[in-house]
């Protein structure tokens, strides 16, 4: 039978444009399972990112290690996003649209999570925010597992008011996470009756705190807060230990020991600091000093100490890893129920929960005093919940919700 | 009164590190018209040399005084020789090479040592006043800022060096017809910039931290002052580092410190436009 060639150029073309359906089918049982992680390893809170980077490829190797997910292998797509806003934009784009991964985990500052959270809410892709942050996101694409001021800062001004008194200074970055919490700091200080005499803003690279602190002497608060971040604030311990005032003004903060500074800052310089984050090194369980074992074996016994923020990053991996085997399947909508569906795992900090009202977590809260260059556990708060979003955010009710609540204080 | 003498040294402080930021670009621009954009970088380079030596137990007085400005005196007699040499007379070309300079030094500091901040602890303890604490290595810059003045007034005023220098940027021709090597004494006054350059980097170590991108936080307010301050370099760095100072500061108090470095832009417009040939060039003629 003669075919012609006009018929063999039909059958052609169709083919090819068939074939792709065919082969995406036979190739779709082995194909990895993306993962795009988007952290700054560069450029000014590399001390943060690559930690949370290194435990994230952790994970997945642990995943991998057990046989994949589902059967498939699990695939970290990399973005390092150098601390510019211009580039997470960018990246998050990317990662949703010419990589399709299934999820995104990524983001350091509040500013670089709002940049990118409706990007991937547009494109339809799972993201989680593992970080402490200022509370009130309320969107039910994005999961955040780290400490809000419900958690955190609550604890810290209480425990600064019972300890130390009731005039509080503060000092944070400028920015949002700076600015909002700074508010809650305010609200918290007010309820406890107390008075903050005064708020200073940083921006990440500000270096000069002389001022700042003969302003702090002359304004003589019982004890100072900061909410400081980037690598340039580091300074303000150092500055403030050479003015010999370590120890006669405590601190507390909320973002101490996130940047590095224990490993910056001498024993002198960071003694006596109080801290309050889900997970410090320390603790003292089975899952955590297995974590650690192993963690340090492959990375180095001289790492630098496990902070919150790096925990965060691996639990959210856990996280989303139990909503896949929950759900079965990476489709974002099956995922996101199975998530909301009460999932919790046994993190190294203790039982991680999610909430499926606010895609926050319930876990424990450890208050922590910095000695030696450690953080050094002085008490434990079961199971905490995120009041501060869940007071005004319920995903069950109004689950099209796709902003961030701020607090209003006077 | 306790509080005045705190916040009065705050103020001296203020100045002392403004004119310790522009003394090396003062001699780099004032004298040889050269715009250095990579001025902050060669001081981060200074701030690194001290970190490295202190790790290297070297004396801490050692390494923050001696190692900087020598180590970024070479680094600057290399760059004038491969880099400067050629482009003298052209403005722009050289702003192109120093800013691509500037990069490529930031780029080879992250390469070599990490993004991370390092640590240089500071070496003197606090000092009371009444009932106030006061950082002792304040008084320390201060001090160090008026050695510097001095020393810089000293060689020029009083060593050959000085005397040839200075006249070879007055007039470079006639220096050459007297039998001064110029090519010389231009490298030799741009490496003495280059290690005032260091000499404030690693001065302020201790204070604002060691990390690559910090030279971008130098090199603003050093332009601000040279060019604030005229032609004359010395009188020219003193007057406007004070002027500049203390209205930064007074914003400073008043509000953040934020707001004293727009206070210290705001009114280097306002003198820009009332004394474009900054204030050298109408008060102080004549003087070095």
């Amino acid at each position: 039978m003669r075919i012609s060639r006009r018929a063999l150029m039909q059958a052609g073309a169709a083919s090819a444009v068939l074939a792709p359906a065919v082969i995406r089918s036979a190739h779709a049982a082995g194909d990895p399972i993306l993962v795009a992680s988007m952290y700054d390893l560069s450029g000014g809170l590399e001390a943060a990112g690559k930690p949370m980077f290194d435990v994230l490829n952790f994970a997945v190797a642990d995943m991998n290690a057990a046989g994949g997910l589902l059967g498939r292998p699990v695939k970290v797509i990399s973005f390092d996003t150098q601390t510019n806003m211009q580039l997470y934009a960018q990246y998050a784009q990317e990662a949703a649209l010419k990589d399709k991964v299934s999820v995104v985990h990524g983001g350091i500052t509040s500013a670089s999570r709002e940049v990118i959270r409706p990007v991937l809410d547009r494109y339809k892709t799972l993201y989680f925010y593992d970080m402490p942050y200022e509370g009130g996101v309320c969107d039910r694409n994005i999961f955040i597992d780290g400490v809000t001021p419900a958690h955190n800062t609550q604890l810290l001004v209480e425990y600064g008011m019972k300890n130390w008194g009731k005039k509080v200074y503060t000092l944070a970055a400028d920015y949002n996470y700076g600015q909002i919490t700074s508010d809650w700091v305010r609200k918290y200080v007010k309820d406890g009756g107390g008075e903050v005499l005064g708020t200073e803003f940083f921006p990440l690279d500000a270096t000069n705190f002389g001022s700042t602190i003969s302003k702090i002497q002359a304004a003589k608060p019982d004890w100072i807060m900061t909410v400081l971040v980037g690598g340039g604030p580091i300074s303000f311990y150092r500055q403030f230990h050479a003015a010999g005032l370590s120890g006669k003004i405590p601190i507390a903060s909320t973002t101490f020991a996130g940047g590095g500074e224990l490993s910056v800052l001498t024993p002198e310089e960071s003694d006596g600091v109080i801290v309050a984050y889900n997970y410090i090194e320390g603790l003292d369980n089975p899952v955590n000093k297995d974590f650690l074992k192993r963690f340090k074996a492959k990375y180095g016994a001289d790492y630098p100490p496990i902070s919150d923020l790096t925990m965060a990053s691996y639990q959210g991996m856990l996280l989303w890893a139990a909503g896949v085997k929950k759900a079965g399947t990476i489709d974002r909508m099956k995922l996101i129920e199975a998530l909301e569906s009460g999932i919790s795992i046994d993190g190294p900090s203790g039982k991680v929960t999610i909430d499926p009202a606010t895609h926050h977590c319930i876990f424990d809260v450890h208050l922590a005093k910095v000695q030696n260059k450690q953080l050094v556990l002085v008490e434990t708060f079961p199971q905490r919940k995120p009041e501060d979003t869940a007071a005004v955010c319920n995903l069950i009710k109004n689950p099209r919700e796709a902003k961030q609540y701020i607090i209003k204080v006077n | 009164m306790d509080l005045a003498i705190v916040v009065a040294i705050d103020f001296v402080y203020a100045i002392a590190t403004l004119a310790l930021i522009s003394l090396g670009l003062a001699i780099v621009f004032g004298m040889m018209r050269i715009i250095n954009l990579a001025h902050g970088e060669f001081m981060v380079m200074g701030s690194y040399s001290a970190s490295v030596a202190i790790h290297h137990h070297v004396n801490i007085w050692i390494a923050i005084l001696v190692v900087p400005p020598v180590t970024v005196a070479i680094i600057g007699a290399v760059i004038e020789r491969l880099i400067i040499r050629q482009l003298y007379g052209r403005m722009v070309e050289t702003m192109l090479a120093t800013w691509g300079l500037s990069l490529f030094v930031v780029g080879a500091l992250t390469m070599i040592f990490g993004d991370m901040t390092e640590g240089v602890p500071t070496p003197l303890p606090g000092i009371t006043i009444g009932s106030y604490q006061t950082s002792g290595y304040s008084l320390f810059v201060i001090a160090m800022a008026a050695a510097a003045i001095i020393g810089v007034y000293a060689i020029l005023r009083t060593s050959r060096l000085g005397l040839l220098a200075r006249g070879t940027m007055q007039n470079a021709e006639m220096a050459a017809a007297l039998g001064t090597d110029t090519s010389r004494i231009y490298a030799a006054t741009f490496a003495f910039g280059a290690a005032l350059a260091g000499f404030a980097g690693g001065i302020l170590a201790p204070v604002s931290g060691v990390f690559p991108s910090i030279g971008g936080s130098y090199i603003g307010r050093a332009f601000i002052t040279v060019i604030g301050g005229g032609a004359a370099p010395l009188v020219g760095t003193i007057s406007a580092s004070t002027l500049f100072g203390v209205i930064s500061q007074i914003a400073t108090f008043a509000t953040n410190p934020v707001y004293g470095e727009v206070a210290l832009l705001l009114s280097a417009i306002v003198l820009i436009r009332l004394l474009p040939q900054g204030i050298t060039g109408r008060f102080f003629r004549g003087s070095l």
